[in-house]
């Protein structure tokens, strides 16, 4: 893959970093964004004719779980032809990401794959095992972009002030998943009136509010620059909004799970909808689509978790929670679009320029002279994601449902990584 | 976007027979007294010489408990070699790693013998459904008791012991007292009661021991004994688990027993005609004081032997729901 002498011709160009929202040309010289214009001049460049498609920013991913570096070629690919060139990879693989080999060994395959960026955050503390810190400045320098203890929040309250202290020592960014282990301990569902009639142990929301709670208070007394994965409940919107109001300043996510799905998907135990946070009532499904809606969750994700089929083939609380979603992440956004619930340009800034904003890295946007990260959608076909999966993962509810949306052409730093008809 | 619907109940065929048996929750009213029903034309069978009737000669029946039980299993057996089937006993200590796949080649590997029923009993919540998902179109699933979930058996033995103390279940007010957190026998018992028509279902308990929302199910929470038994005519005590101790749910035996347990002292406000029921197996002194488990309001007993009958019955409709429900 070259890189790419490229004029994307007539489309409507949606760029949520600078509003910009018009028809025109974009053109690609040796991988740059060069220019945007009308009518652009650009001799022997090859020609992409994007009339009545959106031209977008390469969409940003923050937060991607990869069972493995061998599972990176698949799932890179996978995250390509969903427009994804940005994808933020959770330290919780096998092995941990608490060792610069680790860290080279992700970036090395990613590279090698060529299809989309890897963005790896290094283990808060060793093996994740919430005891003793890890090596954050080495893991960063090697190329870490922040530090998490992933799925496996650090319960100990000094332990997790220390990794907060010591991060902001160096100005490193911190993602935490909010989950007191106390309260979540044997749940697989959302402790409400579906898991009281399947008998399934419950995952109250307040094992996650508790968490936030005490998360917000350490980031405010810190003074870490601090992102929030997977917000899953009402009551952590709450905590959030009183948090910015306080002036604590802290970034957080969604999965798009948790926009579509309730906990009445659990019904007849299907262990496709067992995912980490729970699906939950529907109130809550409610007050996350509000708060993207309005910006108070900064961005949407596609939590991606890829696994083979055995670790969703058992009684439901014996699965492995989680949805191979990389590749659907565009799609259902535009289903909330044309529902009615997100406007489009919010939407598009939840995976793009917000996304990146999370991340601390100046990423999803359209900005002439950087590397281009480009993604072209036709927004009037639809699809049926089965018909053309590349995960490896096949465990998604999604596979047989018509979506709108078809990414049409990706590029990643300045290379074509996805081209369809 | 939910699965509501997408999720048929499985357990029905097409003309609303039973082709599973897995939960009470879904089924209807006409179901549940045909169940009864069959169930008694069986009871009689338990006190001829011969205690066989032929329904399922030449069906094979698993029972597959990945749970310890003697009880039930027993009984389950019993129901099958009085229908005349071949009954096999599999008890499987669930090893630590890989359940899911040696749980999926068990059940292929059963099949190839032929198995007509599975009748299963499990820890988790579920496991009958992913069970039921798996296996052959006419292989039939029977709960035994699963996690938290049901043990819709057991409910309908008790729904058979109620009709035939009480002759129906109108006008009824039912008790269930204990440990309803993690009771599977409660929350059938609760789905029958509520079909059958019963006019109040009362749950009474520590709010320790109290699922969330559980009014949902349609009945009326009480956390204090006494309140809750008043004018009762049906009083069902749950076993109380030790374990329940070691993990913060409750402070000591004695005090459960002091506050929830049932002595003749505190039946006296229930109706005088009020009965006692129990799942078993009884901790004496615990959930229920010896002198009413062993005292005339006490049906306990007889709930075993309906047990049987009513085991029977739900086998019965299961493998003829599955010859008709048009297997192709």
């Amino acid at each position: 893959m070259s890189q790419a002498h490229l004029l994307i011709r007539k489309g409507r160009i949606i760029d949520p970093a600078s509003g910009r929202d018009e028809i025109m040309d974009l053109l690609i010289e040796k991988g740059r964004l060069a220019r945007l214009g009308a009518s652009l001049d650009a001799p022997g460049a090859e020609i992409f004719d994007a009339e009545g498609m959106w031209v977008l920013p390469g969409l940003v991913d923050t937060c991607v779980r990869l069972p493995s570096p061998s599972s990176i070629a698949s799932e890179t690919r996978a995250a390509a032809s969903g427009g994804i060139t940005h994808l933020c990879v959770m330290p919780d693989g096998n092995p941990v990401t608490d060792s610069t080999a680790v860290v080279r060994l992700l970036r090395e395959q990613a590279m090698k794959a060529g299809f989309a960026r890897v963005l790896p955050l290094g283990a808060l503390t060793q093996g994740l095992n919430g005891e003793q810190l890890a090596e954050m400045r080495t893991l960063t320098d090697a190329g870490c972009i922040g530090l998490s203890n992933a799925g496996r929040p650090v319960q100990d309250s000094l332990t997790f002030k220390r990794c907060l202290e010591y991060a902001a020592t160096f100005d490193l960014p911190v993602m935490l998943r909010p989950e007191d282990s106390s309260l979540s301990s044997g749940g697989c569902a959302h402790e409400g009136p579906v898991a009281t009639r399947l008998g399934l142990p419950g995952i109250p929301a307040l094992a996650e509010t508790i968490d936030m709670a005490r998360a917000l208070l350490v980031i405010e007394q810190v003074g870490v620059r601090a992102h929030i994965h997977q917000l899953s409940c009402a009551g952590s919107v709450a905590l959030l909004r009183q948090a910015r109001e306080a002036g604590i300043s802290v970034t957080a996510d969604v999965s798009i799970h948790h926009l579509l799905l309730d906990e009445s998907a659990l019904a007849n135990y299907d262990s496709r909808f067992h995912v980490r946070p729970p699906l939950r009532s529907t109130a809550d499904r409610q007050a996350l689509l509000a708060a993207v809606a309005d910006g108070t969750i900064d961005a949407v994700c596609s939590q991606h978790s890829p696994m083979g089929s055995a670790s969703k083939a058992a009684p439901f609380p014996d699965t492995q929670p989680g949805i191979a979603g990389i590749e659907t992440l565009l799609p259902l956004l535009l289903k909330l679009v044309e529902d009615g619930d997100i406007s489009l340009l919010r939407a598009l800034d939840a995976i793009t320029a917000s996304a990146g904003r999370c991340l601390g890295q100046p990423i999803g946007m359209l900005e002439p002279g950087r590397m281009a990260h480009v993604c072209v959608v036709d927004p009037t076909r639809q699809q049926r994601p089965g018909d053309d999966w590349l995960s490896r993962g096949l465990n998604s509810p999604w596979l047989e449902t018509m979506l709108p949306g078809i990414v049409r052409l990706t590029v990643c730093d300045g290379r074509v990584t996805w081209l369809s008809d | 976007m939910t699965a509501e619907d997408t999720s048929p109940d499985v357990q029905l065929t097409d003309d609303h027979r039973l082709r599973h048996f897995l939960s009470i929750d879904g089924l209807n009213r006409p179901l549940l007294e045909e169940i009864l029903d069959t169930a008694a034309s069986f009871v009689e069978v338990g006190d001829r010489s011969i205690k066989k009737v032929p329904l399922l000669r030449g069906k094979t029946v698993v029972n597959l408990f990945f749970e310890p039980s003697t009880r039930t299993r027993t009984t389950f057996e019993l129901a099958a070699q009085r229908l005349s089937a071949d009954v096999l006993n599999i008890d499987i200590a669930r090893s630590a790693t890989s359940k899911g796949e040696s749980l999926m080649d068990m059940l292929w590997n059963l099949e190839a013998m032929a198995s007509d029923m599975f009748v299963v009993r499990h820890s988790d919540s579920g496991a009958p459904y992913f069970i039921a998902s798996q296996v052959t179109p006419n292989v039939a699933v029977i709960n035994a008791g699963d996690g938290r979930h049901a043990h819709p058996t057991q409910a309908m033995l008790d729904m058979y012991t109620i009709r035939h103390y009480k002759g129906g279940f109108e006008n009824l007010r039912v008790a269930i007292v204990g440990d309803i957190l993690h009771s599977r026998v409660a929350r059938s018992q609760i789905h029958a009661l509520r079909i059958l028509g019963a006019s109040e279902i009362r749950v009474i308990g520590p709010r320790t021991l109290l699922p969330v929302d559980i009014e949902g199910l349609g009945v009326q929470v009480y956390t204090d004994l006494e309140q809750g038994l008043r004018d009762a005519d049906v009083v069902i005590a749950l076993r109380l688990q030790k374990e329940r101790m070691d993990s913060a749910l409750l402070p000591s035996e004695s005090e459960f027993f002091r506050l929830y347990g049932l002595d003749e002292h505190r039946l006296r406000v229930c109706h005088p005609d009020a009965i006692v029921m129990h799942p078993g197996p009884i901790n004496r002194g615990v959930e229920i004081a010896p002198e009413v488990a062993d005292g005339e309001r006490s049906v306990i007993l007889h709930q075993v032997t309906f047990g049987i009958a009513v085991r029977m019955a739900v086998m019965s409709m299961c493998i003829s729901g599955q010859e008709g429900g048009g297997v192709l």
